[in-house]
């Protein structure tokens, strides 16, 4: 195909693209450099029979201008991102020399807002993944040994949880868990509790996003692995049943190996789409023990005063964050197309 | 699959398998059995304080509406919330966000599997860091924008909005699904005298409707489940299901209100439902295309 017909092939799809995806992030760079002008203020002092009087209003007129003057705002540099709410430099510093040990400072670093979203997130990602993971693959494994009848069921069924969305599902398990749900009921008749609140305590609630963290995202492993257990070469298997493989050393050496690439994969996307976890805070009402990077730009969003250039200060930091998640991958690709010799 | 006896499981793994996946199944399923079940009593059984058994019995909604089940959740959120105008949202939002978004990714990702250039795997490489992008942080970056020209809180900008985020996925399916299209048609057209465009509108264009089905069928997912960019660009006017039923929440949990969100919830779940139901095999197989090639 020629470069020209290419590019107005390509064209509405580029644009769409360039306008909605690469402009915004030029947009959230200099929202986060620069910060809305103050108003300006002036004294003005007014002198009666009992004495003077200073008064400060707002100079409307200068106000105006200087915001049409500069329809940016402030450049305030990288001001913001330094500040307590963002990388919070000036209080670490304090923290380190005013610590008494690693664990003190830990948590002096774990009370600043966007630590403590980062800590969260971080912990959700890099738990959820693997689990979901290894949970998909025993669902593979399982429902591959099934009948074929009841193997359409099972997938049916097990699709439900990745495909609803997101906010209904942590909803729906929500409501499960409350302490007047089933299942929080449940628990507590099994702890022998009848207090037990999974909402009420910060530890119970990290485990209960995590283990809906795994729900919603095992079936997407699950169908990726179980479409894999379907190109297992057969002969494979069965060489190794006549080398004496057991049924554990079939799966640890022929079918896992088989999978690695898909492993890779399902990885991959669940490392981009669980860093960006949002919906199951807002479902479980969770905003008071665990905070996310997402829910931590959300509420600069959609407070009563809108914080945009912190929310564009947190959306840069976090565009970082998926940078250096997704680095390993890049260089990864980057050596098999140059390997492939193009 | 003849059994062999080497093949034949012993009967503890066989148990033990088949509590695996029945344990599995029960937590795929009954939480949404359960909601649905429940979407029919009132709050005091869903949340039963004394008995866990009310949310099965319906006791206490029996005492107040003379019968075990009550519509009164779907009224409340239907007639008095009015959700039915949200859902028509949906509706428009899905479905012009699905036709809009094949259109120009059809025509983008053909041009990528046409194209031996070494920018189609830079192209596809930016697709993909785009497509690792927090949503979150793209819509921080329209806000100021949209508020300045005055197009924040309508359809048509959330619309744009999610057709432009749902590119780099389209593109990816499309790309590797017209790869699998053999070259020699187009090129066999080309020979004949069609121009690039006339080959794709009278030879590709009457093949290739499975893949733009299952990417269709995504593109819907995405429209009918986004929270992010529906709840922070629409107004309270032009809300769509979801952000709707967020809202539900945010409002005082007086009694009855909780249910309207359980009602809302089962109302939205359900067209995924048939949806899962008709289309499992496209979803699965589309799952899988990006897996199998990468």
């Amino acid at each position: 195909m020629k470069h020209r017909t290419f590019f107005w092939f390509f064209f509405p799809t580029a644009a769409a693209m360039l306008l909605f995806i690469a402009f915004p992030i030029v947009s959230i760079v200099t929202q986060s450099v620069f910060t809305p002008h103050e108003a300006v203020l002036i004294e003005t002092e007014n002198c009666g029979p009992f004495g003077c009087t200073k008064e400060t209003t707002i100079d409307q007129e200068a106000t105006q201008a200087i915001r049409e003057a500069q329809p940016m705002g402030r450049f305030v540099g990288t001001s913001i991102y330094t500040d307590r709410g963002h990388l919070a430099f000036a209080e670490i510093g304090e923290a380190w020399q005013t610590s008494a040990g690693l664990g003190d400072f830990f948590a002096k670093v774990y009370n600043l807002p966007f630590y403590k979203a980062l800590a969260f997130t971080l912990t959700y990602t890099f738990v959820c993944t693997p689990f979901l993971i290894m949970l998909g693959f025993a669902i593979a494994v399982a429902v591959n040994s099934l009948h074929r009848r009841l193997k359409g069921l099972m997938i049916f069924f097990s699709l439900l949880p990745m495909i609803v969305t997101p906010l209904i599902g942590a909803l729906v398990l929500s409501w499960m868990v409350d302490s007047r749900g089933v299942l929080g009921k449940f628990l507590s008749y099994l702890v022998n509790d009848p207090d037990l609140s999974v909402k009420a305590s910060t530890p119970l609630m990290w485990v209960a996003l995590i283990v809906y963290g795994i729900w919603s995202s095992a079936p997407f492993a699950f169908v990726v692995f179980y479409a894999g257990l379907q190109t297992v070469p057969q002969y494979t298997i069965e060489s190794a049943q006549i080398d004496g493989a057991t049924r554990w050393q079939q799966i640890r050496f022929v079918i896992i190996p088989h999978l690695a690439p898909l492993v890779t994969f399902v990885a991959l996307i669940q490392l981009m789409d669980n860093f960006r976890v949002l919906e199951p805070i807002l479902g479980f009402q969770a905003q008071a023990h665990a905070q996310s990077l997402s829910t931590f730009i959300l509420s600069d969003q959609s407070g009563e005063t809108r914080q945009l250039s912190s929310a564009a200060a947190t959306s840069v930091l976090t565009i970082f964050g998926i940078a250096i998640l997704l680095t390993p991958v890049l260089i990864r690709t980057w050596r098999d197309f140059n390997a492939k010799g193009h | 699959m003849s059994t062999s006896a080497a093949q034949r499981r012993p009967l503890p793994l066989q148990i033990g398998l088949w509590i695996f996946v029945g344990i599995w199944f029960m937590m795929a399923a009954l939480p949404f059995f359960w909601t649905l079940w429940g979407s029919f009593k009132v709050e005091l059984d869903f949340f039963s304080i004394a008995d866990w058994t009310n949310a099965l019995t319906g006791a206490n909604t029996e005492n107040t509406h003379g019968s075990s089940f009550t519509g009164a959740g779907y009224e409340g959120a239907f007639v008095e919330n009015a959700f039915w105008s949200n859902m028509f949202n949906t509706a428009i939002v899905c479905l012009c966000v699905v036709s809009v978004s094949l259109t120009i990714g059809t025509l983008g990702g053909y041009a990528l599997s046409r194209s031996g250039f070494k920018y189609v795997f830079w192209l596809l490489i930016i697709a993909l860091m785009f497509r690792a992008l927090p949503q979150i942080t793209l819509v921080s970056g329209y806000l100021p924008i949209f508020f300045q020209w005055n197009i924040w809180g309508y359809l048509p900008t959330a619309i744009i909005v999610l057709v432009a985020i749902n590119q780099p996925f389209t593109l990816w399916m499309l790309h590797s699904f017209f790869e699998s299209i053999p070259k020699d048609l187009d090129e066999a057209a080309k020979v004949d005298g069609c121009t690039q465009f006339q080959a794709f509108r009278h030879v590709i264009i009457p093949v290739m409707w499975p893949g733009v089905i299952t990417t269709g069928l995504f593109s819907f997912l995405l429209a009918y489940n986004d929270f992010v960019v529906t709840s922070l660009i629409l107004n309270e006017a032009n809300r769509t299901m979801v952000p709707q039923i967020a809202a539900f929440l945010g409002t005082t949990q007086t009694e009855g209100n909780v249910m309207f969100a359980v009602a809302a919830v089962v109302s939205a779940t359900a067209p995924l439902f048939v949806l899962v139901m008709f289309f499992q095999r496209q979803i699965v197989s589309g799952l899988t295309a990006g897996a199998v090639k990468g």
